[in-house]
C-alpha cells in the first residue's frame, strides 16, 4: 500500500491553556484552517481554574502535526503541549447510549452491560439508558455489541487522557513545546 | 485617578511613548477620539483604513517602534484587515484599535458590527475583545509587548463602545499601568542552545562553499552589525533577500544581492551551488527556493530564527537554532573564534574556500544584471533607466519604498541598498497599494530623511487618495510611477506562460492623468517621456520639500523583469533574460 493510502493515524495533544475566552476557538481554527479534521475534543478546567486542559485527538499523519503544534504554540494563551503516546498514556472516555430493549431481550442487554462494568442511568417501556466510562477501545467494543440489539441514541464525551506515571522507565511523554 | 474607558486607553498609549497614530474616527470609535485633542500624541487622518494600517507599517519599520492605527468598527475594521495580514506575513510590530459596538448589542446585527475578532484572528499574532474598563490599560500594555517581542507582529484590541463612552456608566474605572505583562503562555527564547551553536560553527570551519542566506530577521533583531562582523570574520558571502535588502551593503565585496525568483543570477547560483547554508532569520520562501526538492540539493543548512515554527517548516536544518539573530550571531562569532573556524584551523578548507570566491567572481563578472536605455528618437524609456537615475541622484540614507511587481523588483535588482531600514516594501503578503501609504508613514518615522516611493500605475491606482492625507498633513513624500500602462507582472506571465494571451491586464497611460490627479491632491504633478527629460524631473521633485511630488514617468510597456526563475521550477533553470539568447522576446 502506498504510503498516501495508509489510513491517519490518531493522535493525542494534550493542550495546557489560559482560561480565557476564545482560546477554543483559537486552537481548533488552526487545524480547520489546515482542513483537518479533529475527531474529538474535551477541554475542562485543571485544578487551577486559570487554565483549561484541552484534550484533542487529531487525524494528521506526524509530519503536518510537527508544523500545527508549532503554530498551536505560538498561540499566545497557549501554556504547554504535549503528544501523549497512547501506549504511555492514561486515556478514558465517558459514554451514555440508550439502547432498545424490549422485555424479551431486556435481560441480554442488562448482562452485557454487567460485564462491561456500565450501569442503568434510565429504564423506558422498551429501552434502557445505559452510563459507561472507560478506555475508548472498551468504549468501541460495547458500541458493537450493542448495535446488535439497536442503538436510539449514543453520546461519547471524547477522551481525557494524562501521561503514566514515572517509574524510572525511559521517558513517556513526548513534549511537543 | 478616576477616568473613564477612552481617557484610559489614550494615556496607555501615551505610557507605551506613542508619538504617532494613524487613523479614521466612525460612530464606534468616537468616544475614544475625544481624548485626543487633549493628548499630545499626534493623530494623522487617513482617507482609507486600509492606509491607516500601512502608514502603521512603514513608520514601524524605519523607525524599529510599533505603529499604531486606531480604526471604527465594522467596515472601519474590515479595510485593515489586510494591512494586518501584510503585517502578520513580514512580521511587522503595530498594534491596531478598532472600535467596536456596546457589549449589549454584539451579537445582533448592529449598524457597523462585525465579528473584528473572529475575522482577524488568523492574521494576528494575537487579538482581543476588552470587556471591561478595568482591562483597558493592561490589554494595551499586553498587546505593545506581544507586537514587539519575539517575532513582531500585528496584534489588534477591539473596545466595545460602552466601556469608553463617558456617558455610559460601565466606562468608569480608576486608572493604573501595570508593572509588568502576565502572560504565562508567552515567552520568546532568546539565546541560541550553546551545543547547536557549537556545531553550527563546526559546519561553518568544514565548509567549502558557504553561502549566508540573511532574511528579514536580520533587520528585526537590529543583526545587521553582527552579520557584517560574521561575514568579515569568515569570509563568507551574503545574499540578501527581499525583505533584507539593506541588511548587508551592496557595495560591500562580500554581498551577493537579492535571491529568489528575481533574483541575480550569481545570488541564486551561489546558494544553489553551496554547500553550506547559513540561514538568518530567512524561511525558505517559495520566492526563494524555487523548486523546494531541486533547491540548493548540496547544501547543509544551519537555520536561525527566532520562530521555532520555521525551523523544519519547508527544509529540514542540520542544525536547527531557535533564538535572536543578533544574540546568536554574536554567539556564532565567538563559537566560530574558539574553533579557529575564521581561516586559522581549518586548513584543508581554506584552498577550497579559494576556489569558491574565485567561481563567484567568474559569476559576477560573467552575468551582471542586463537592461538597455536607448537614445535614439523613438526609444522607449526603460525603467531601470528611471530607478538608477533616481539612486544616482539622491543621497544613500534615503528611504525607498515600493508597491508590488515589477516595479518592487527592479528597484530591489538596481537600487544599492548601503543601510538597513532604507527599504520598505511588502513581501510575504505582496499587497499592491502599499507603497503611498507606507512611504507616508515612513516619512512621518523619519521626517529629516527623503522617502521616495517607487510604484506601479496599477498599485498608484488602489490608495494614490492618501496623497490626499499627505498633502494636508504637510508629509512631504516623493512618489515616482513607473507608468507601463499595464499590470505589468501579470502582462509578463501572461506573455512567457499563457501565450501572449492578455487578459485583463490593460489600464491605459492616460487614464487617469496622474500629473492632473497630483495636482488635485495638492502634490506638485511632473510628467516625464523621454530619457533626456529623467534627470531634471528628479532634480526638481528633490527640490520641492513642502509638498508631495508625483512623477509619472511613461515606460516601456514591454520590458520584462529578469532574471527569472518560473513559478515551480528549479533554481537552476533560471533565465536570464531576451539579451543572453533566453526567455521572452
Amino acid at each position: 500500500m502506498a504510503a498516501s493510502n495508509l489510513p491517519f493515524r490518531h493522535h493525542t495533544l494534550s493542550v495546557l491553556v489560559e482560561n480565557k475566552a476564545g482560546v477554543l476557538a483559537r486552537v481548533s481554527g488552526l487545524f480547520a484552517r489546515r482542513g483537518y479534521n479533529i475527531y474529538s475534543l474535551a477541554v475542562a478546567p485543571t485544578d487551577d481554574s486559570r487554565f483549561s486542559r484541552i484534550t484533542v485527538v487529531v487525524d494528521v499523519e506526524s509530519a503536518p502535526l510537527e508544523q500545527v503544534t508549532k503554530q498551536l504554540f505560538k498561540l499566545i494563551h497557549v501554556v504547554k503541549i504535549s503528544e501523549l503516546d497512547p501506549e504511555h498514556a492514561v486515556e478514558r472516555e465517558l459514554m451514555i447510549t440508550t439502547v432498545r430493549a424490549e422485555a424479551g431481550i431486556r435481560s441480554q442487554v442488562i448482562e452485557l452491560v454487567d460485564v462491561f462494568q456500565g450501569r442503568i442511568v434510565d429504564v423506558g417501556t422498551d429501552a434502557v439508558t445505559v452510563e459507561l466510562a472507560g478506555p475508548p477501545s472498551k468504549l468501541d467494543d460495547f458500541e458493537d455489541l450493542m448495535r446488535a440489539f439497536g442503538i436510539v441514541e449514543l453520546q461519547r464525551t471524547g477522551r481525557v487522557a494524562l501521561p503514566k506515571l514515572d517509574r524510572g522507565g525511559p521517558a513517556r511523554l513526548r513534549k511537543v513545546s | 485617578m478616576e477616568m473613564n474607558g477612552g481617557q484610559a486607553l489614550i494615556k496607555s498609549l501615551e505610557m507605551e511613548g506613542v508619538e504617532v497614530m494613524f487613523g479614521l474616527p466612525g460612530g464606534a470609535i468616537l468616544p475614544v477620539y475625544d481624548p485626543i485633542i487633549d493628548s499630545p500624541i499626534r493623530h494623522i487622518l487617513v482617507r482609507h483604513e486600509q492606509g491607516a494600517g500601512h502608514m502603521a507599517e512603514g513608520y514601524a519599520h524605519v523607525t524599529g517602534r510599533p505603529g499604531v492605527a486606531m480604526v471604527t468598527s465594522g467596515p472601519g475594521a474590515t479595510n485593515i484587515v489586510t494591512p494586518l495580514a501584510n503585517a502578520m506575513m513580514d512580521s511587522i510590530p503595530i498594534v491596531v484599535i478598532t472600535g467596536q459596538v456596546p457589549s449589549l448589542a454584539i451579537g445582533t446585527d448592529a449598524f457597523q458590527e462585525c465579528d473584528t475578532i473572529g475575522i482577524t484572528r488568523s492574521v494576528t499574532k494575537h487579538n482581543e475583545l476588552v470587556t471591561q474598563a478595568a482591562d483597558i490599560p493592561r490589554v494595551i500594555r499586553e498587546a505593545f509587548h506581544i507586537a514587539t517581542t519575539g517575532r513582531p507582529g500585528p496584534v489588534l484590541v477591539d473596545i466595545p463602545k460602552d466601556i469608553v463612552d463617558p456617558n455610559n456608566p460601565r466606562s468608569a474605572m480608576e486608572w493604573y499601568w501595570p508593572d509588568s505583562v502576565d502572560l504565562p503562555g508567552y515567552k520568546p527564547t532568546m539565546k541560541g542552545h550553546p551545543l547547536k551553536i557549537k556545531e553550527a560553527a563546526r559546519l561553518i570551519g568544514e565548509s567549502q562553499r558557504p553561502v549566508i542566506y540573511a532574511g528579514g530577521g536580520i533587520l528585526k533583531a537590529r543583526a545587521a552589525e553582527a552579520l557584517r562582523e560574521l561575514a568579515e570574520m569568515t569570509g563568507i558571502h551574503v545574499v540578501t533577500t527581499l525583505m533584507a535588502r539593506g541588511a548587508f551593503p551592496d557595495s560591500h565585496p562580500l554581498c551577493l544581492g537579492m535571491p529568489g525568483m528575481h533574483g541575480n543570477f550569481t545570488a541564486v547560483t551561489a546558494m544553489q551551488e553551496a554547500d553550506l547554508l547559513i540561514a538568518l532569520g530567512s524561511r525558505f520562501d517559495d520566492r526563494v527556493t524555487g523548486k523546494v526538492s531541486a533547491f540548493a540539493p548540496d547544501a547543509k543548512i544551519i537555520h536561525v530564527d527566532i520562530d521555532p515554527a520555521e525551523l523544519n517548516k519547508v527544509r529540514r536544518p542540520d542544525v536547527p537554532i531557535v533564538g535572536d539573530c543578533r544574540l546568536v550571531i554574536e554567539e556564532l562569532i565567538g563559537a566560530v573564534r574558539d574553533l579557529g573556524a575564521d581561516g586559522t584551523a581549518f586548513g584543508h578548507a581554506a584552498g577550497a574556500r579559494s576556489t569558491w570566491d574565485t567561481q563567484i567572481d567568474a559569476w559576477r563578472a560573467q552575468f551582471p544584471l542586463h537592461y538597455e536605455q536607448g537614445w535614439e528618437e523613438g526609444d522607449r524609456l526603460k525603467p531601470q533607466f528611471c530607478i538608477e537615475a533616481l539612486r544616482d541622484n539622491n543621497t544613500d540614507d534615503t528611504i525607498v519604498v515600493s508597491g508590488v511587481g515589477q516595479h518592487q523588483m527592479w528597484t530591489s535588482q538596481f537600487w544599492h541598498f548601503e543601510h538597513p531600514y532604507t527599504w520598505v516594501n511588502s513581501g510575504g503578503l505582496g499587497t499592491m497599494g502599499f507603497a503611498v501609504p507606507a512611504a507616508i508613514g515612513a516619512k512621518v518615522g523619519m521626517p529629516e530623511r527623503t522617502v521616495w516611493a517607487i510604484d506601479g500605475d496599477g498599485c498608484f491606482q488602489m490608495t494614490a487618495q492618501e496623497l490626499v492625507t499627505a498633502a494636508s498633513e504637510r508629509i512631504p513624500v516623493k512618489v515616482a510611477i513607473l507608468n507601463n500602462a499595464y499590470l505589468g507582472m501579470v502582462r509578463q506571465w501572461q506573455e512567457l506562460f499563457y501565450e501572449e494571451r492578455y487578459s485583463e491586464v490593460y489600464l491605459s497611460p492616460d487614464l487617469p492623468d496622474y500629473k492632473m490627479w497630483a495636482e488635485a491632491m495638492g502634490c506638485v504633478g511632473l510628467r516625464v517621456e523621454s530619457p533626456e527629460e529623467v534627470v531634471p524631473a528628479i532634480e526638481k521633485a528633490n527640490s520641492v520639500d513642502d509638498r508631495p511630488v508625483v512623477i509619472d514617468f511613461r515606460v516601456d510597456w514591454n520590458e520584462k523583469v529578469y532574471p527569472m526563475v518560473a513559478a515551480g521550477t528549479s533554481n537552476s533553470d533560471i533565465i536570464l533574460g531576451p539579451e543572453q539568447g533566453e526567455g521572452g522576446h
